[in-house]
């Protein structure tokens, strides 16, 4: 096991190191001097030199790269010369609401998503299971934003139950904090869940025909009780890495449902921070996007193997 | 084997079948549908008439105008069109790298392999909209983007689909047979592994298609995508965004398009699925979620 931990760790933080690399080496080559955008157009070459050097531009590189990733390691991820506020700063006001909006969409997904996977496959061929399954086929094509769009049609406009955008700070209000996260984390999580219950699905009526469930069942267990106390168990596996990839690509949706509620999350800083040539905060809030996707692919392999009792008989030898 | 489950069984063979043909016919008919938007439109979607706008709908403009008195129908078939391409493109970059990565990581092993599934794992960390901002950032939003971004998070899915069908032929007789005949692992990955896995890569170019147009609709809604004056599906939705609390139509039409495109894409790889290998069935259903 802790060979296997080790193994981990270590691809993820490779990983890690060759994105901020990728990234680096990609945005360098960003049109446009961050120098001269902020002295303006009419600054003296002499100035834009000045503050150049100042800024650490004028430095071979890898010598810029390695000062970048060392300051990263240890929170420092510079300082945002379009707000003149420390990158760190500006990405953590924005995680308070991409994080939380990514979370809510998750459990809403499995809430939704579980429960309808195990009832169709319980009554596998029978009506309701083609009923909830079309239903599932459905929502995999629905695009989140655009069933986004619809739900402020519908809570916001024609019923008034919930606001149609914006976010009130959780320090301001922490309900209408959660109540502005509320339509978003439903769009989001809609075409989630649908994939979660397919998948769901599918496991269970692959365990449903296993060896140990017809033994359980000899055993004097009923199906339903096998598949439940045995079956579910096993069919998690399965589940739980379509649960890592989504909740990566959870992380990464919220960039595109922020749009549709104005939400002032991760994306709109990227954005922002893109037209404005902030190439510190670009990277910045690039290398937090993929240290948080990559920390979920770790932690699902970690999950895994506790989860896997085959794995965990390994160890054991 | 119970005579319930094969009645079952059959059941399912049946609809998997019936799947197959709504699918392909649906799909077929939209992608016709964009195709004819290249040579003729129920109306010019070039020629702006502000008097026109927002029409709702009439025997000329059967599903009504839009903000700048275009035809809705003649909009929707173009950005199809574009959306297909851009979905086509992308799925194209991930067949033809992929999966020769992935036949090759298979039939040679040793550390291409491992390179190949280490940079696998290194492109899972990119997310379509990841690359999306990076490339826009470098080169300004243009479809081209869109579609880079999209094939290359279809590259690692086609050579993960390739190396795995790769993996379950490489052992069999016929295999070391052209090994003992003097064939080097290039030929045997090129020459007779892949037509064993065709039917693979066809079940997950149909998955990837409709995650391509999905994708191309989110790129385009956030401005990273399609650009004006050219449209697609995701852009007609982001130029709607302000209007559609007036005017909604100009928001659901483009939204029912894409659902109608990738629900027949994704029931046609279903129904291929499992016509052309039942034992894919599962494989496919977790692929999907990527």
């Amino acid at each position: 096991m802790a060979g296997f931990l080790f193994r981990r760790v270590f691809g993820f933080a490779l990983t890690l190191f060759i994105a901020a690399l990728a990234i680096f080496l990609l945005l360098d080559i960003l049109p446009g001097d961050p120098a001269r955008f902020i002295l303006g157009i009419n600054a003296s070459p002499e100035s834009v030199n000045a503050l150049r050097e100042q800024m650490g531009l004028n430095l071979p590189i890898w010598q810029r790269f390695f000062s970048w990733i060392g300051g990263v390691m240890v929170g420092d991820f510079g300082i945002s010369h379009s707000q003149a506020t420390p990158v760190l700063e500006l990405i953590k006001e924005r995680l308070v609401v991409s994080f939380p909006l990514a979370i809510f969409a998750m459990i809403i997904s499995i809430m939704l998503g579980l429960p309808i996977g195990i009832f169709a496959a319980r009554r596998r061929g029978k009506i309701s299971d083609s009923l909830f399954m079309t239903l599932a086929q459905i929502g995999v094509a629905i695009p989140s934003f655009w069933f986004g769009m619809l739900l402020v049609l519908l809570f916001s406009v024609k019923l008034g139950w919930l606001p149609t955008g914006g976010f009130i700070s959780w320090q301001d209000d922490f309900f209408a904090g959660l109540k502005s996260l509320i339509l978003p984390s439903f769009a989001l999580a809609l075409p989630q869940a649908a994939i979660l219950a397919r998948v769901m699905r599918t496991a269970l009526v692959d365990v449903s025909s296993a060896d140990y469930i017809r033994t359980a069942q000899a055993k004097g267990l009923t199906k339903g009780q096998a598949i439940l106390r045995h079956g579910v168990q096993n069919a998690m596996l399965p589940v739980l890495t379509i649960l890592g990839l989504q909740f990566a690509f959870l992380i990464a949706g919220t960039i595109i449902i922020e749009n549709v509620f104005y939400l002032p999350g991760l994306g709109k800083l990227i954005f922002t921070a893109i037209s404005e040539r902030d190439l510190i905060l670009v990277r910045g809030a690039l290398i937090v996007l993929i240290m948080a996707v990559t920390f979920t692919m770790l932690i699902t392999d970690l999950l895994y193997a506790l989860i896997d009792p085959r794995l965990r008989s390994r160890t054991r030898q | 084997m119970s005579k319930i489950e094969k009645r079952e069984n059959i059941f399912k063979k049946a609809w998997g079948h019936l799947s197959l043909r709504i699918g392909l016919i649906g799909s077929i008919i939209f992608a016709l549908l964009a195709i004819i938007s290249i040579f003729w439109t129920p109306h010019d979607i070039t020629l702006l008439n502000i008097s026109n706008r927002f029409l709702g709908p009439s025997s000329t403009h059967w599903l009504g105008t839009d903000f700048f008195g275009r035809d809705m129908l003649s909009m929707l078939m173009s950005g199809a069109l574009t959306s297909f391409i851009v979905a086509l493109i992308a799925v194209s970059i991930g067949l033809l790298i992929g999966t020769p990565l992935g036949l090759l990581a298979a039939s040679y092993g040793g550390i291409f392999e491992w390179l190949v599934l280490k940079g696998n794992d290194f492109l899972f960390a990119f997310p379509a909209i990841i690359s999306a901002i990076i490339i826009t950032a470098i080169f300004g939003p243009s479809a081209i983007n869109a579609i880079i971004a999209i094939g290359i998070f279809n590259i690692p899915v086609f050579a993960r689909v390739s190396r795995g069908g790769a993996l379950s032929i490489i052992s069999n007789d016929y295999i070391a047979a052209a090994r003992l005949s003097g064939r080097n692992n290039f030929n045997i990955a090129f020459v007779h592994i892949l037509p064993n896995i065709a039917s693979l890569l066809i079940v997950q170019s149909s998955v990837q298609l409709s995650l391509g147009i999905l994708a191309e609709a989110g790129l385009s809604y956030v401005g990273l995508g399609t650009q004006p004056p050219a449209t697609s599906l995701g852009l007609m939705l982001k130029e709607s965004q302000s209007l559609f609390l007036l005017h909604p139509m100009l928001a659901i039409l483009p939204g029912l398009t894409i659902i109608a495109i990738v629900l027949f894409l994704n029931l046609a790889g279903d129904g291929l699925r499992d016509a052309l290998d039942p034992r894919l069935a599962k494989q496919g259903a977790l692929d999907s979620a990527g």
